[in-house]
């Protein structure tokens, strides 16, 4: 992969490489920290048959609900599913195959994928549900399970500041899945609320390297929706 | 008398020791941050947040500031946030002195059932089963029989297990009970709970 200026200046031109039956790992806690304009720019690039890798898929109808309502998912991989009524209804339909993973189980297969690790044993999960059908071994007097690494062909990725190198830096909790899924796909398309010139990030203060990232679009609005507002009152 | 959530969550609180990092699950065990001190252990969130802080007063609210319940936040001076693999490297490497955690069923050998009811809705795994496996001790917060009755504190559990041999206390309305491999033993019975009573509440021995 070529590391020239990756900055492509719009939705569209950064999604072209998307095809049907792709997998596509897009980053997000829920709704926080999603790369919202790949979000939409994924159904009006019109593929479909897509495996979705995603730790909830969306919720409230917002984000990648929106992908299961256009019915472009052939498959879900998440670790929870919650409120999220829109997947709820296709996988009780059977209109979308889900695989439900341990949180960290998920997480780390993409690391391992993004690692060049081919798979791992982990106890997260042994003598559960979890452990159908995949390999078991005793270590050192412990159960533990086979986890094979989860590459994607794609990965969407929000981040709140990036450079034209695609060193990226992330703001608190939007964090989560985002790294991770970048170093785990063939192409790591990023959304960035903040373009930066090279040297405005600081190379100690970049939390995930460029040599990640091949594509980068600039999107400075955002909804960032909220899913559970809690409050305290001021004290006066 | 029966204990209420609020005495449950304070009863929860007491098991947690100074300077440990503490996992509160979703519901109930995430009201138990209300009766910790301020400054006696730092609260980790599995979505990236090492440092948990209160909700934020009104108007502070930020969408990328949340708790794995997905919550708005704060973020306490000392607070760190990280990506989900590091946050569950944390989890699973054992550095996590305590995960507190809701239950559905709890058995005499410790094991734990609390992602799923059988032929009900699957609500996910979420970081359940690392949290139950991963952290040094684990304590589950439930109430001690089903809406229809049915013990909840057994045997064997018959629901979808999230991890086995793990729990090392149950905290219910009736008392604190720790699971022996044989039975439960009542660790403490809330005010005016009897030994009787808790043990036809319980679907093994109580000891």
């Amino acid at each position: 992969m070529r590391h020239g200026d990756k900055v492509v200046a719009s939705i569209a031109a950064a999604l072209e490489p998307l095809r049907d039956d792709m997998t596509i790992l897009v980053g997000g806690f829920g709704l926080s920290g999603n790369p919202e304009a790949l979000i939409r720019g994924v159904v009006e690039r019109g593929v479909k048959n897509l495996t979705l890798v995603s730790n909830n898929a969306g919720n409230l109808g917002k984000g990648l609900a929106t992908w299961l309502q256009a019915g472009i998912i052939a498959k879900v991989i998440c670790s929870y599913i919650g409120n999220n009524e829109d997947l709820h209804t296709r996988m009780a339909s059977g209109e979308v195959k889900v695989e439900i993973t341990p949180q960290g189980t998920l997480a780390e297969r993409m690391r391992a994928a993004g690692a060049g690790i081919p798979a791992f044993y982990t106890p997260t999960g042994a003598g559960t549900v979890v452990e159908d059908g995949k390999e078991t071994r005793e270590l050192d007097g412990r159960r533990y399970i086979l986890e094979r690494a989860l590459q994607g062909d794609v990965a969407l990725v929000r981040a709140a500041v990036s450079d034209r190198f695609g060193n990226l830096r992330f703001w608190r909790t939007a964090r989560n899945f985002n790294p991770v899924m970048a170093t785990a796909a063939k192409l790591t398309v990023v959304e960035c609320d903040r373009l930066v010139a090279n040297g405005a990030i600081d190379p100690d203060d970049v939390h995930l390297p460029g040599i990640f990232v091949h594509r980068i679009v600039h999107v400075p609005e955002h909804e960032n929706a909220f899913e559970y507002k809690t409050t305290r009152k001021r004290p006066s | 008398m029966t204990w209420s959530t609020e005495d449950m969550a304070r009863r929860a609180a007491a098991e947690i020791p100074a300077g440990s990092i503490v996992n509160l699950g979703i519901g109930l065990p995430t009201q138990v941050a209300d009766y910790l001190p301020e400054g006696h252990a730092w609260l980790h969130s599995e979505n990236g947040l090492l440092g948990t802080g209160p909700f934020p007063f009104e108007g502070d609210e930020d969408p990328n500031l949340i708790n794995a319940g997905k919550q708005t936040v704060t973020a306490l001076p000392g607070a760190s946030t990280f990506d989900s693999a590091f946050s569950f490297a944390m989890i699973r490497g054992g550095h996590v002195d305590l995960a507190i955690l809701g239950a559905m069923q709890v058995s005499a050998a410790g094991d734990l059932a609390n992602w799923a009811v059988p032929g009900g809705k699957v609500m996910g795994i979420g970081g359940a089963m690392d949290l139950a496996g991963g952290c040094r001790r684990v304590i589950a917060m439930m109430q001690h029989v089903t809406k229809k009755g049915e013990h909840k504190l057994v045997r064997a559990c018959n629901y979808p297990l999230t991890a086995r041999r793990v729990v090392a206390l149950v905290i219910t309305e009736l008392g604190a009970f720790e699971p022996t491999g044989d039975g439960f033993r009542a660790v403490e019975l809330a005010p005016g709970v009897t030994r009787e009573q808790a043990a036809a509440a319980t679907g093994a021995p109580l000891l």
